[in-house]
């Protein structure tokens, strides 16, 4: 795939090889500026969804598993089975209706077309991470929080002074997870972005299928290299806590 | 309220309150079944507004004919129509369904066989093996991605880069993925391909396993392929379900790789229709939302029913060695 990205036009259809003969690094100049908007701003547009999602996933993901997870209410224990239920709940049965009612808000192709995008992440709707975290803070001992209750600490302070701090690696594991899906996301992006300016990179990177001609496949291919690259750095920085965070979180049957 | 202290107030820098009393702690009650919900507020707002209310829209749609273009007030209710057309009046339908089936009964296990090979051959010790689980991961993260698709068209196009290698043993190629019989398989290969995220899940299974039962079976002169049927696989059972229902589900969704394949179109001939696709077609494409949502519903239905045989059948072969899982 490296390889293509640097082949010529011609190489790439007789050239089997891996390495180019030739080495053609106009595909990426070329990809880069194939569409009447650079591919820079496809990589902001996504780079922005992404790291909010994160931000938003983060956030009301531990709020929730703290609930779900630590505090004694009524009906707790309904509302994780309702949690665990939304688990197993397919997005695309959800698009056609979101889709609809984003677009009766007023929020599809708005000022702003990227909060149909951001919105359910920051209402916990990522029903994945909330068992993550759910599962990592029963691991946590009990006794803190005893501790920290009797010191006078409400909920509240036990959260801020106890949880928050204690559940480094869960959200950082929720943080690597979000950032890649969402890099990766195709379904909803397509169907929520509609102008060429506000395409992220996946939506992008279809408008080459859509132009079929053999000539762009050199610049095809050097734009899903980059578009790949933020992914394959974050794993490589992040790989030990991945699997790690994988490993804690409670799947152990 | 009844929050007997303060959000923020912190056992470090909090000053010391009153020593707790039996009012005290029943108060301190009270305040944690409120702090519950307000915690759980964003999560509830989410579930009602993004999840519940939408589902019941989308079960309204499903009998009429809402085509977006016009208003919500003037949506015709047509009954069972869009069910009825989707079971007798549209074969494209019934073949999405087919298409997708096939794809899930026939990717799937292979996947989780791949998985668990390659999960056993890589739960030693010896020296970057961590690299190894690292590689085996990877196309698993980059799977979803369009890119990844894109370039996976391409390698099995008809003068792709897996005919080329073909080509060098003297192999006449295939169309692979303009072939109405084959762009299936090619799908297929792609998803057993990403074994990774059940791998990683396997691994982790591994490690529960309890060393003295491996010791146990030794000392009783067991051979390896006998330890593996008689402890591994028992031991290993609760995350082989969680793998098979999560990859099952998994499977029925699959969308971005059809998609990029055929161009959004389900093509050639429809052979990687996938119900996922099927759905944006109708809903995205021709605007029948109504029909669209009839789709959706089914698809619910038809998962939750996967899921409930799965579970069902669970019992049977599911080992849980402790007796409680909850």
């Amino acid at each position: 795939m490296l390889g293509t990205s640097v082949k010529s036009p011609a190489e790439i259809v007789n050239n089997i090889g891996l390495l180019p003969e030739e080495f053609t690094p106009g595909n990426y100049a070329e990809g880069w500026t194939n569409f009447d908007v650079s591919f820079g701003r496809f990589f902001l547009n996504s780079a922005l969804v992404s790291l909010l999602t994160v931000v938003g996933n983060a956030l009301s993901c531990l709020l929730a598993a703290y609930a779900l997870g630590r505090l004694r209410f009524r009906l707790r224990k309904a509302w994780f089975t309702v949690m665990i239920g939304t688990l197993l709940l397919p997005g695309h049965v959800l698009i056609v209706p979101q889709y609809i009612l984003f677009r009766s808000l007023g929020l599809v192709g708005g000022d702003w077309p990227y909060l149909p995008l951001l919105i359910p992440h920051f209402l916990a709707t990522e029903a994945f991470f909330v068992f993550l975290m759910v599962q990592f803070m029963r691991g946590i001992p009990r006794e803190l929080d005893e501790a920290a209750k009797i010191d006078g600490a409400s909920p509240y302070g036990v959260f801020r002074h106890v949880i928050l701090p204690l559940s480094r690696p869960a959200l950082v594991t929720t943080a690597i997870f979000s950032f890649i899906w969402t890099w990766n996301d195709f379904f909803r992006q397509l169907v929520y972005l509609s102008t060429l300016e506000d395409y992220t990179v996946p939506v992008a990177l279809t408008l080459f299928i859509d132009s079929t001609s053999q000539s762009a496949v050199g610049p095809m291919f050097a734009m899903s290299v980059l578009s790949l690259l933020p992914v394959f750095l974050f794993f490589l920085a992040f790989q030990r806590m991945l699997v790690e965070g994988i490993n804690t979180s409670g799947l152990k049957g | 309220m009844a929050l007997t202290t303060a959000p923020g107030r912190s056992p470090r820098t909090g000053p010391v309150g009153p020593r707790p009393t039996r009012r005290g702690a029943g108060r301190a009650r009270l305040g944690e079944g409120l702090a519950g919900y307000v915690f759980l507020s964003p999560w509830l707002i989410g579930l009602m507004g993004i999840t519940a209310l939408p589902m019941l829209l989308s079960l309204w749609l499903s009998f009429t004919d809402y085509d977006i273009l016009t208003p919500l007030s003037e949506v015709r209710w047509v009954g069972l129509a869009n069910y009825e057309r989707m079971f007798t009046a549209d074969p494209s339908y019934w073949h999405a369904v087919r298409v997708t089936l096939t794809f899930a009964l026939v990717a799937v296990p292979l996947k989780l066989a791949a998985a668990l090979g390659v999960a056993l051959l890589l739960n030693r010790t010896w020296r970057g093996v961590g690299l190894f689980r690292g590689l085996f991961y990877l196309p698993s993260l980059l799977g979803g991605s369009v890119a990844l698709a894109i370039v996976w068209v391409n390698m099995f196009n008809r003068d792709g880069a897996f005919n080329s290698f073909l080509a060098l043993f003297g192999v006449e190629g295939l169309p692979w993925v303009a072939d109405p019989d084959w762009a299936l398989q090619t799908l297929m290969v792609l998803a057993i391909w990403q074994f990774g995220a059940p791998m990683v899940i396997f691994l982790a299974g591994l490690k529960q396993v309890p060393v003295e039962l491996y010791e146990a079976a030794s000392v009783d002169g067991a051979g390896a392929w006998r330890k593996f049927r008689a402890v591994t696989l028992p031991m290993l059972s609760p995350v082989i379900f969680f793998n098979l229902v999560l990859e099952t589900i998994h499977g029925f969704q699959g969308f971005t790789a059809a998609f990029v394949l055929s161009n959004g179109t389900g093509g050639p001939v429809d052979s990687t229709l996938m119900y996922t696709l099927k759905l944006y077609i109708a809903g995205f494409t021709d605007l029948e939302m109504g029909y669209a949502s009839a789709m959706a519903w089914v698809f619910l239905l038809a998962i939750a029913l996967i899921t409930a045989v799965l579970f069902s059948t669970g019992r049977f072969w599911v080992h849980y060695s402790d007796g409680d899982d909850s």
